[in-house]
């Protein structure tokens, strides 16, 4: 299960993520600094469960420490064992001569051995972000990369960087690292380590590395090219999934759209009740029978009004960014099958041109080979991953919307309590006051 | 001035009425029951009972439909308008069968014409309102309209609560024209407009524009009056937003309506989540919440009542006693005469000026006759508004649980279905 946050304190093993209660403050829970003592020449206790690995998996099972189980956060169905841990916070702003950019910290706590040490903290900006994606979509063309925020939001913002658009921005970053840090293949990814621990200068050094902007043109050429020719012959699960992925994409926008509204439309209702109290407390002023019965409404309504303020926040905690990362996920899948058409596009074309060409057929045989196998790893990279992927979305709408429901609840069984009492009230003073006279 | 003082005589006393029951018509009688309390509705449960002497036994009035009628109007134009129809029942004993005695049907302007009758011929009542004539506080971003079912819903229950507050005055219930309101269909219009009302009504007004103020007005007026101004503002804005807040929050369970269909469009390619996705999807339409449970008719009765009660308390405080000098008058006539012509003078006024006391004492009776009614009907309605807004506070109260109790089953029926998935 993915998680956003470690939120274990020490020792105990802490909240779920991403519950706030009745009471808390709108915000998520901060990591806290986790007791590791770097002492990793314990004995292996534990292995990972072969069976919570995919098959897709091309690294050897890593060995965990004790250690590792002190730090486990505790997850709703899967007990996993995170050895990798990360934070994304603490927004700061730069002003350069050239532009204003916004960086945050990245904060990683991890028991491997491949990493130097056991915390490592960082600075990154979005452009890193977006780097690290472009680098695991190519090495990963048919793995399902988690996605990022958007680049930009157009509607109505006047300034770019107000509060609320860098929290949800900061949120999203968070849960983008951490799906990472959960998949089973690209958590090894070199790129990923070196994004979460290399010092600025390092990781733009690094980032010169690899393929040059000439091949990358090269590259894309090809690609529009193989892109207009289109895919023969896709395998009719694949084409299965297509389905799938459009028709998902079109609901979960549409979720996304009604939530979206839902907000919009709770947060109006809020600021209206907000007046609703104090007018009564303003009319019980000038009143002498009926004050006291007026302040209890009065206060009554300023309980249910808080109560809509935590019922939004919970939305916008708990529900909106779910929605909205499955949005993003789905545009994300549909590049994944393009991917993968494509790559399958590449070995029918070569195909094709072996039935032409009679000459350098042996090296043609050669490549077709090479492309073969890329197909049938990409395939079932992509089928693996797939399955995961449904899984997880699942369970993750599903305990969004079961949160929400709780938390819908929660607000009618506070505003239920409220009235309730102010009833009480009422009828123990009629209690107390003698019948009036009837004739 | 001198105008002013004999259409003030008139207005003092009511239409003749009719006796029904009790031998005694008149202002005296009526304060003379007021104090024995002979009063009014049996209790918040059961609003059409009033226990009046109207025909010495028990009546009931309702207002039990509403139609919509086209007809021609004064130009021959053509017009639609809703008629309610007044049903009235006289029951024998406390539990019996009611009778049905008189139903017609009347619109809201024959509604309006009543109102208007009692308003003038008696200015220290305080005559119940009507609903009000367009929608005011307006919701669910509708325009105002007159047919639009709800409001005619309201104005229903507004039109049946006003006929029964005038039925349980002790004093309005009497009056002939009230009378004939629920009787006799045809014709009334014609003898209410021959009680010549509309005039005293034109003369009421310029008295209220006289250029001489009260000089001394009563204190407990003043003060009322200023307390009405200020609750007046205070509930009118108090409505607005409860409007407001309704309407938001209609507005949330609507959107909340969206998430049904698409939940199940959605189950249908979702294999494993199919079934929790359309179950909650039900529930979710079902969150939709009816328009009646948003409503409270109540409190805006009781706003209505308020606003009423404001203008009448500003006729009424410029209705209590008047003071006008006499000395102004006949200082003003002494200039150059013959003694002769003086001697002759004097004589006159000083006759003038006995009779002009004798007015004037009879008027201060008057004036304290009337102050003591206007206050006694005050007191009257004061007790029946705390009555009613506090039955007013506390149905908002049981209206918000049900809501509550509502949502929770709701959201606990969804949260299963999702916990399924």
């Amino acid at each position: 299960m993915e998680g956003e946050l470690p939120a274990a304190p020490r020792g105990s093993s802490g909240p779920p993520a991403g519950d706030a209660g009745g009471d808390s403050p709108c915000a998520l829970l901060p990591a806290e600094a986790l007791a590791l003592d770097g002492d990793e020449d314990d004995l292996e206790v534990f292995s990972k469960d072969a069976s919570l690995m995919d098959m897709n998996s091309l690294s050897p099972t890593m060995p965990t420490s004790p250690l590792s189980m002190i730090n486990q956060v505790k997850f709703e169905d899967e007990p996993d064992l995170k050895d990798l841990f990360i934070t994304v916070d603490d927004p700061e702003s730069h002003v350069t001569t050239i532009e204003t950019f916004i960086t945050y910290r990245v904060a990683t706590q991890t028991s491997r051995g491949e990493f130097d040490s056991s915390e490592f903290e960082v600075r990154r900006r979005y452009q890193d972000f977006l780097w690290l994606k472009g680098k695991l979509e190519e090495a990963h063309p048919t793995l399902i990369i988690p996605p990022l925020p958007e680049k930009f939001v157009v509607k109505g913002m006047v300034e770019r960087f107000n509060d609320d658009f860098i929290e949800t921005r900061r949120r999203a970053l968070n849960k983008f690292l951490n799906r990472i840090a959960d998949h089973p293949t690209l958590t090894f990814s070199e790129d990923f380590k070196v994004f979460l621990t290399a010092q600025a200068g390092e990781l733009s050094s690094h980032k010169k590395q690899g393929p040059g902007l000439l091949s990358k043109v090269g590259q894309t050429v090809r690609a529009v090219a193989l892109s207009m020719r289109g895919v023969r012959s896709r395998p009719e699960e694949f084409t299965e999934m297509n389905d799938f992925i459009e028709t998902f994409s079109q609901k979960i926008n549409l979720i996304d759209k009604i939530s979206q509204r839902i907000y919009k439309e709770e947060r109006e209702y809020f600021d209206e009740m907000k007046e609703y109290g104090p007018i009564h407390a303003l009319w019980s002023e000038s009143e002498e029978d009926l004050a006291d019965m007026l302040g209890g409404v009065a206060s009554c309504l300023d309980r249910c009004c808080q109560a809509t303020e935590r019922r939004l926040c919970g939305l916008s905690e708990a529900l909106l960014p779910v929605v909205h990362e499955y949005v993003l996920y789905s545009e994300m899948l549909m590049g994944v099958m393009r991917r993968r058409d494509h790559i399958q596009a590449e070995l029918e074309s070569k195909a094709e041109a072996l039935t032409y060409k009679k000459a350098d057929t042996d090296l043609l045989t050669e490549e077709i080979g090479k492309l073969e196998d890329k197909v049938e790893c990409a395939n079932t990279a992509l089928r693996a991953d797939w399955e995961r992927w449904k899984q997880n979305m699942r369970n993750d709408i599903k305990s969004a919307f079961a949160d929400t429901a709780e938390r819908n609840i929660h607000y009618y069984e506070q505003c239920l309590a409220t009235w309730e009492s102010f009833l009480t009230a009422q009828s123990d003073l009629y209690a107390k006051e003698p019948p009036e006279d009837k004739p | 001035m001198e105008q002013a003082a004999p259409a003030l005589e008139r207005l003092l006393q009511p239409a003749p009425l009719e006796p029904l029951g009790h031998p005694d018509a008149g202002l005296e009688a009526a304060v003379g029951e007021e104090a024995e309390g002979a009063q009014d509705e049996e209790g918040p449960g059961d609003r059409t009972m009033t226990e009046n002497n109207f025909w010495l036994k028990k009546i009931e009035i309702s207002v039990s439909e509403a139609e919509k009628r086209t007809g021609r109007n004064a130009m021959n134009m053509q017009e639609t308008y809703t008629a309610y129809l007044v049903e009235t029942r006289s029951v024998e004993h406390n539990d019996g069968p009611s009778v049905l005695t008189d139903s017609l049907w009347r619109r809201y302007s024959e509604f309006e014409l009543l109102r208007n009758y009692l308003l003038v011929y008696y200015p220290h009542i305080v005559v119940p309102p009507l609903p009000e004539k367009r929608a005011e506080f307006i919701w669910h971003k509708l325009s105002a309209d007159n047919m639009d079912p709800d409001f005619v819903e309201r104005r229903r229950i507004g039109l049946e609560n006003f006929l029964l507050r005038v039925a349980s005055h002790p004093i309005l219930c009497r009056d002939r024209i009230f009378y004939l309101f629920l009787t006799q269909e045809g014709n009334w219009k014609e003898i209410v407009n021959e009680t010549g009302f509309q005039l005293k009504a034109d003369s009421r007004l310029k008295a209220l524009n006289a250029t001489f103020r009260v000089k001394n007005p009563d204190k407990r007026f003043t003060e009322l009056k200023h307390y009405s101004d200020e609750l007046q503002s205070v509930i009118s804005h108090l409505l607005r937003v409860r409007a407001r807040v309704a309407d938001r929050l209609y507005g949330v369970y609507k959107v909340h309506g969206n998430y049904g269909r698409v939940f199940s469009e959605w189950s249908a390619i979702e294999k494993e989540m199919g079934d929790g996705l359309q179950s909650a999807g039900h529930h979710m339409d079902v969150a939709v919440c009816r328009k009646h449970e948003l409503m409270q008719y109540d409190l805006e009765m009781a706003a209505q009542d308020l606003a009423s009660k404001k203008q009448q308390c500003e006729e009424l405080s410029t209705g209590t006693v008047r003071t006008f000098s006499l000395k102004g008058m006949t200082t003003k006539l002494f200039g150059q005469e013959t003694p002769e012509q003086r001697e002759a003078r004097i004589k006159v006024l000083e006759e003038q000026i006995s009779e002009g006391e004798q007015q004037l004492k009879s008027k201060n009776l008057e004036g304290r006759e009337f102050v003591k009614n206007a206050w006694a009907d005050i007191e009257r309605f004061k007790e029946q508004k705390n009555r009613d807004l506090k039955e007013a506070l506390i149905s908002y109260a049981v209206m918000q649980i049900s809501m509550c109790k509502k949502g929770i089953q709701v959201w606990t029926n969804a949260k299963e279905c999702f916990s399924k998935m």
